[in-house]
């Protein structure tokens, strides 16, 4: 799946907010690329720095968070930048956010401002992009909300947000996303606000139109059904670090962190006549503000190593087909 | 949105039956009328009372009918637009009244308009750099503004006033307009006198406001929708205003509906002590001598104005929230 061009770099890449509690590290040393048309899914608990990895990329992250380290580069027509260099407010980033990089947000109903209509706030992200009239954006915008299934699309667009169900609302949001065609569109936790029957839909929905647009996709989640549904890749994420990343049918067969191992355990399976204990990782994630030395999951850790795991971190270990693990486990020397 | 307001208006003729009920009511409350008073007053200069001629006067004004008639007779004359007559001035209310509520609807409206022209640039900058030099020193303000006596406030310009021009009475008019027909010299020499009775009026409101509309303001832009709109490559500015901006006005917005009859409360002390021809005065007056018509029209009129202030409101949000444009 490497065959496509790199479009998407992301090197050692660390985000700290700054409070008077102390330095949040919610992304501390994250390394991934994507390829034209690639699916990456990145699956942690809640706080392992998965969302803050999107908002970094796209320079949108809340203030008193800063990209300390790290490059991410982007990719276009044989050119590279690096989207930490630019100025967050400046004309450039402004023109990849929205138009080579697009985001769908989890809660549709708080993304979307209930004062406007959502054709309004489509046609605003298409205006900004291509020249355009406003009518010609009001087509086009009408095109996109028909493509992801809107019912009734002329009509739909002059709604406002909270005339519309959960669903049809999310449907508007990737619409809105994808309104610029992106060559990337990273959708954060985008079935978590939505009913299980919807669910699928929107997921159904992102697999075709990740088909048919050929871009790339970055899902965040902590749902691992939403991975082994739409994903080629998996970054796992554990404390702002990137544990392990492999592969999808590679991590689902063959996990190697200890983190991922006890991640799919926690996962229940329904079927008839089947019973199962649920294997919950022991302990808690720790404070964010007090992170453990070494290997940040060693307290959680079934297979810690005293004197090693807690001392030093482990280092990023290339393993066989693109799978790569943080672990002391795997360390040969 | 037509027939939002319109159902809004109708709902104040409800509204406006009870306010008179307790406009009349305010007025009955304190024992005695206007007779009692009369009497003390000619008692105080030493004159002969003859209790006959007081009752006689009594039965003229109808003070004497039950409560509820005179009510009525009270809003019947109001509805044929007859205020009735102020026993205190011996003329029309609606004369005097007309005299003086244009001016307190100038200092009202130009202490308005200054507290929302100052209020919601200095909140949007506060909001939008908080903890700054700035924010601090707006701030501080800000306190300093909510926390001075209006009427310490009007002492200082009046003081001030004197020590500039060696005049007493700051008034609205020089005295070369004060009688003068309308003219536009005559009203930019009314605006020159109109700031000062406006700052005096307007500041404690200015200083509220800018804390709403920074308080809102700050709570709205940690919205998803924010990070949303910045995700689609809005620039800063016009993403504050398109988004946050609107709801944070919210709030402000729904203040007008009280700032019209606070304003007029804080008139009086304003214009008691730079002496300003207005309605506050001429009320505490007629409450003291229990000038009843007075009084009362004087309560219902400002009460109507609340009404209007909270309709025009009712208006601004349902312009400003399309989700409001649907309920009641």
């Amino acid at each position: 799946m490497s065959q496509t061009p790199l479009l998407l770099s992301v090197d050692n890449l660390a985000t700290h907010f700054f409070s008077q509690e102390g330095i949040l590290e919610a992304v501390d040393g994250v390394s991934f690329d994507i390829h034209a048309g690639e699916a990456l899914g990145i699956a942690g608990e809640s706080g392992c720095g998965k969302s803050v990895t999107a908002q970094s990329i796209l320079r949108i992250v809340p203030k008193n968070g800063k990209i300390v380290t790290g490059a991410i580069n982007l990719f276009q027509n044989g050119d590279s930048v690096d989207l930490v260099q630019l100025d967050d407010r400046g004309q450039q980033i402004r023109q990849i956010r929205g138009g080579e990089i697009a985001m769908v947000f989890q809660e549709p109903m708080a993304a979307f401002s209930m004062v406007y209509t959502i054709g309004n706030q489509i046609t605003e992200v298409i205006r900004l992009h291509q020249e355009c009239s406003q009518n010609e954006a009001r087509e086009r915008a009408v095109e996109m909300l028909r493509r992801v299934g809107m019912p009734q699309p002329e009509q739909t667009i002059d709604a406002y947000p909270f005339a519309l169900s959960g669903g049809m609302r999310q449907r508007a949001m990737i619409a809105m996303a994808l309104s610029c065609h992106p060559a990337l569109l990273i959708a954060d936790e985008p079935t978590t606000a939505v009913d299980v029957t919807i669910q699928a839909q929107v997921l159904e929905l992102m697999k075709d139109l990740q088909r048919d647009m050929g871009m790339a996709l970055i899902v965040i989640t902590h749902d691992l059904a939403v991975i082994s549904e739409l994903c080629d890749r998996v970054m796992i994420m554990y404390l702002g670090k990137d544990v392990e990343s492999a592969p999808a049918d590679v991590i689902f067969r063959d996990p190697k962190h200890p983190y991922t191992v006890g991640l799919l355990r926690s996962v229940p399976e329904l079927g008839e006549g089947h019973t199962q204990e649920l294997d919950p990782i022991s302990g808690s994630v720790p404070s964010p503000y007090r992170r453990p030395t070494g290997c940040p999951f060693h307290p959680r850790c079934p297979e810690f190593i005293p004197d090693v795991c807690d001392v030093d971190l482990p280092p990023q270990i290339e393993l066989a087909g693109g799978h790569r693990v943080r672990c002391h486990l795997y360390v040969q020397d | 949105m037509w027939s939002f307001i319109l159902r809004r208006i109708l709902l104040m003729v409800p509204t406006l039956m009870v306010v008179s009920v307790i406009s009349f009511a305010i007025i009955e409350a304190p024992p005695g009328d206007f007779m009692d008073a009369y009497v003390n007053q000619l008692l105080q200069q030493q004159e002969a009372v003859d209790p006959a001629e007081i009752e006689s006067l009594r039965k003229r004004y109808g003070l004497d009918a039950p409560t509820y008639v005179r009510y009525f007779r009270w809003l019947g004359n109001i509805l044929q637009g007859n205020l009735g007559r102020s026993l205190e001035w011996n003329q029309p209310v609606s004369k005097l009244i007309a005299d003086r509520l244009p001016w307190s609807m100038a200092i009202s409206v130009a202490s308005f308009l200054l507290a929302y022209a100052l209020a919601i640039p200095i909140g949007l900058y506060s909001a939008t750099r908080q903890y700054s030099i700035g924010d601090y020193l707006f701030t501080l303000i800000g306190f300093v503004g909510l926390a001075t006596p209006n009427f310490l406030l009007a002492l200082l310009i009046l003081w001030y006033y004197f020590v500039a021009t060696g005049n007493v009475a700051v008034g609205l008019f020089s005295d070369e307009y004060l009688v003068a027909p309308w003219s536009l010299a005559k009203f930019i020499d009314l605006l020159k006198h109109l700031w000062l009775p406006a700052l005096v009026v307007g500041t404690a409101g200015t200083a509220g406001l800018i804390r709403v509309m920074r308080a809102n303001l700050l709570d709205e832009l940690e919205r998803p929708y924010v990070m949303v709109a910045r995700s689609k490559g809005l620039s800063e500015g016009k993403l504050l205003v398109k988004y946050p901006f609107r709801i944070a006005m919210n709030p402000v917005a729904s203040t007008i509906g009280w700032t019209l009859p606070t304003l007029v409360n804080g008139e009086l002390l304003a214009s008691l002590v730079l002496g300003l021809p207005t309605v506050a005065p001429l009320f505490v007056g007629a409450l003291l001598n229990q000038d009843m018509f007075l009084a009362g029209s004087v309560v219902m009129i400002l009460s109507t104005l609340t009404l209007v202030g909270t309709l025009l409101s009712d208006i601004v949000l349902a312009w400003l929230d399309p989700r409001i444009r649907g309920a009641i």
